[in-house]
């Protein structure tokens, strides 16, 4: 109960937050929510399927990357047709890399992936003609207004947690909280695993896409580090922060995370020491996230 | 490519090699024993160049900077595992990958705290900064050379530690059946500590080792903490053997790959590893329990 209230209070005020039309909280907000997408499509494979990938932030990048090409090479520009090519481009290497990957499990399944990731990297970061380290300019952005593009992101952000709860609440999620709960058992029970986790994998994919795309017309920038590892580090950081397997602790624990970011820099510019401790104490103290403080229960 | 070229990019492709294994051998054991996935092991690379700089700024000499700092880099490896890593032995990868990510950030704010974030250049010893010739045109510094012997020559001591001292016979129970160790009535905690302390040594002194080479700056664990795991990951979780072949492997290909394929040479390495991973998912060498 209290945590449908917390929900509906935090979306309404962000969306409240698009009538002050102030242009500094628009951006900032905007990029916050951009983190929620993530940090909740992540939450899909590390909290409920049991799969920790560190390629999110690669369909991030490619994502956005394929806006930045789409609009400078074939002067693609309406999100009609450049949000579902975007997000399609974004799924299908998810489905190409996810299947792939697969085939390791436990460990060596979160260092593929991140070979994966550092390969896309460093792919984009040596290649002139896409851009190299400088990343691309998106010349024309699909969305041009910044109150637009703070609308579009809400409403995505919305989309996006409906979808998974969706998801979740569907048989298919239970067949996913049963394999991170016991994958042989599931095999044993008929269910074909490797196919469940791989299509959650492509979903992921996809909803990382979204965040790339939105990122893309937020900035009308993109740049190889989006791509890179430490990306994909700081999501999971942000999912374990805000708590696992919950959807919404990993969307606090990011717009959490973009607060601490801004008023920490106009403190100190060692805020990164407070993130560190923020974490280190949260893994000693509670092991179940932020989200944990809302049970009774936070270590539990 | 003419020879004396290639003899350059063979020397400097084993001699990177060489230092990678130094950190990629203390990263596998970590994993491999204490089952404990360190993100904070390439912060030890980065201290440990630190160290070498500032110690021999201080000193006068490199070799005074390397006999303080490796002693230097074992406490720390005791204090990081006590107070940190000891608490993780019972928990998840996860809860493990969080905590090392918040001791990388924690130590790159000390890092820029007490020594700022300039790029520092290190002298190497006057003893050892002359170069050699090797064919016509090309030629090797001294200190290469030098690095490559101390490394040959850790690997071999380690090597001489792990299959022949009874510390070494534990570890190798410990890298194959960690439980089983315990059972034994082996007092797991402290080999936990000293691996842990000596996976952090030999961390910081590949880092010593490197500072004349890379110079010193920020983030520089980074890029070597990632080439590590590529390392351990194609030799197998705790194998040393599968860690000295593997790093060998990576150093070579990256080496060759700046030369023959500018512009596709790191993520050649990436491409190498995956393809490793997808025609033997568990290493060239390993043979770790499930789940590991």
């Amino acid at each position: 109960m209290r945590r449908q209230v917390l929900l509906l209070a935090a979306a309404v005020a962000l969306a409240a937050v698009a009538f002050s039309g102030d242009r500094f909280w628009l951006q900032f907000l905007g990029k916050a929510m951009i983190g929620c997408i993530l940090a909740i499509g992540l939450d899909l494979l590390v909290g409920f399927t049991g799969m920790v990938s560190l390629a999110h932030s690669a369909f991030f990048g490619l994502a956005a990357y394929a806006l930045a090409l789409l609009t400078n090479r074939l002067g693609l520009v309406s999100p009609l047709v450049t949000l579902p090519l975007c997000i399609a481009f974004a799924a299908a290497a998810a489905l190409v890399i996810g299947w792939l990957s697969l085939r390791a499990t436990g460990v060596y399944f979160i260092m593929v992936t991140l070979a994966f990731t550092q390969m896309l990297f460093f792919l984009f970061n040596d290649s002139p003609a896409l851009g190299g380290s400088d990343g691309l300019y998106v010349q024309a952005r699909p969305v041009n207004s910044r109150l637009a593009a703070y609308v579009v992101i809400w409403v995505a952000l919305i989309a996006v947690y409906l979808l998974l709860s969706r998801v979740l609440r569907a048989p298919y999620g239970r067949v996913l909280e049963g394999i991170r709960g016991n994958e042989q058992r599931m095999r044993s029970l008929g269910y074909p695993t490797r196919r469940y986790k791989l299509v959650a994998f492509v979903i992921a994919g996809a909803t990382a896409g979204v965040a790339g795309y939105l990122d893309a017309t937020l900035y009308g920038f993109v740049n190889p580090a989006q791509l890179g590892w430490r990306q994909s580090g700081l999501i999971l950081v942000t999912v374990l922060l805000g708590g696992k397997g919950t959807l919404y602790g990993p969307a606090f624990g990011a717009l959490l995370l973009a607060f601490i970011e801004h008023y920490g820099e106009q403190v100190t510019e060692h805020w990164n020491a407070l993130i560190a401790a923020l974490v280190i104490a949260v893994v000693l103290f509670l092991p179940r996230g932020l989200a944990g403080l809302l049970h009774g229960n936070p270590r539990g | 490519m003419s020879l004396s070229l290639f003899l350059v990019q063979l020397v400097n492709g084993v001699e990177y090699g060489l230092l990678l294994f130094l950190v990629a051998s203390g990263l596998t054991l970590v994993f491999g024993v204490l089952g404990v996935l360190n993100f904070a092991h390439g912060s030890f690379y980065m201290l440990g160049a630190y160290l070498a700089w500032w110690l021999s700024a201080r000193t006068g000499s490199l070799l005074l900077g390397v006999l303080i700092g490796v002693p230097a880099m074992v406490l720390i490896g005791l204090v990081v595992e006590r107070l940190a890593i000891a608490r993780l032995y019972s928990r998840d990868h996860l809860s493990q990958v969080l905590l090392t990510y918040g001791l990388v950030l924690l130590f790159n704010e000390l890092q820029s705290v007490l020594w700022g974030n300039d790029v520092h250049g290190v002298n190497t010893p006057a003893a050892l900064s002359w170069t050699m010739r090797l064919g016509e045109t090309q030629t090797w510094p001294a200190w290469r050379a030098f690095t490559s012997f101390a490394c040959i020559c850790i690997a071999i001591a380690m090597r001489q530690v792990v299959l022949k001292t009874r510390f070494g016979m534990r570890v190798r129970a410990g890298a194959s059946n960690a439980e089983m160790v315990e059972a034994l009535g082996i007092d797991v905690r402290r080999l936990f500590s000293t691996l842990f302390a000596a996976g952090t040594a030999l961390a910081g002194l590949a880092g010593m080792l490197a500072a004349p080479l890379t110079t010193v700056y920020p983030g520089m664990g980074e890029n070597v903490l990632i080439l590590s795991f590529v390392v351990v990951v194609i030799g197998g979780i705790g194998s040393i053997k599968g860690a000295f072949f593997g790093a060998l492997l990576v150093g070579l290909a990256d080496t060759f790959g700046k030369v023959l394929l500018p512009g596709f040479a790191s993520a050649m390495v990436y491409a190498v590893m995956a393809a490793i991973l997808l025609w033997r998912p568990r290493g060239l060498l390993g043979a770790a329990a499930e789940g590991r």
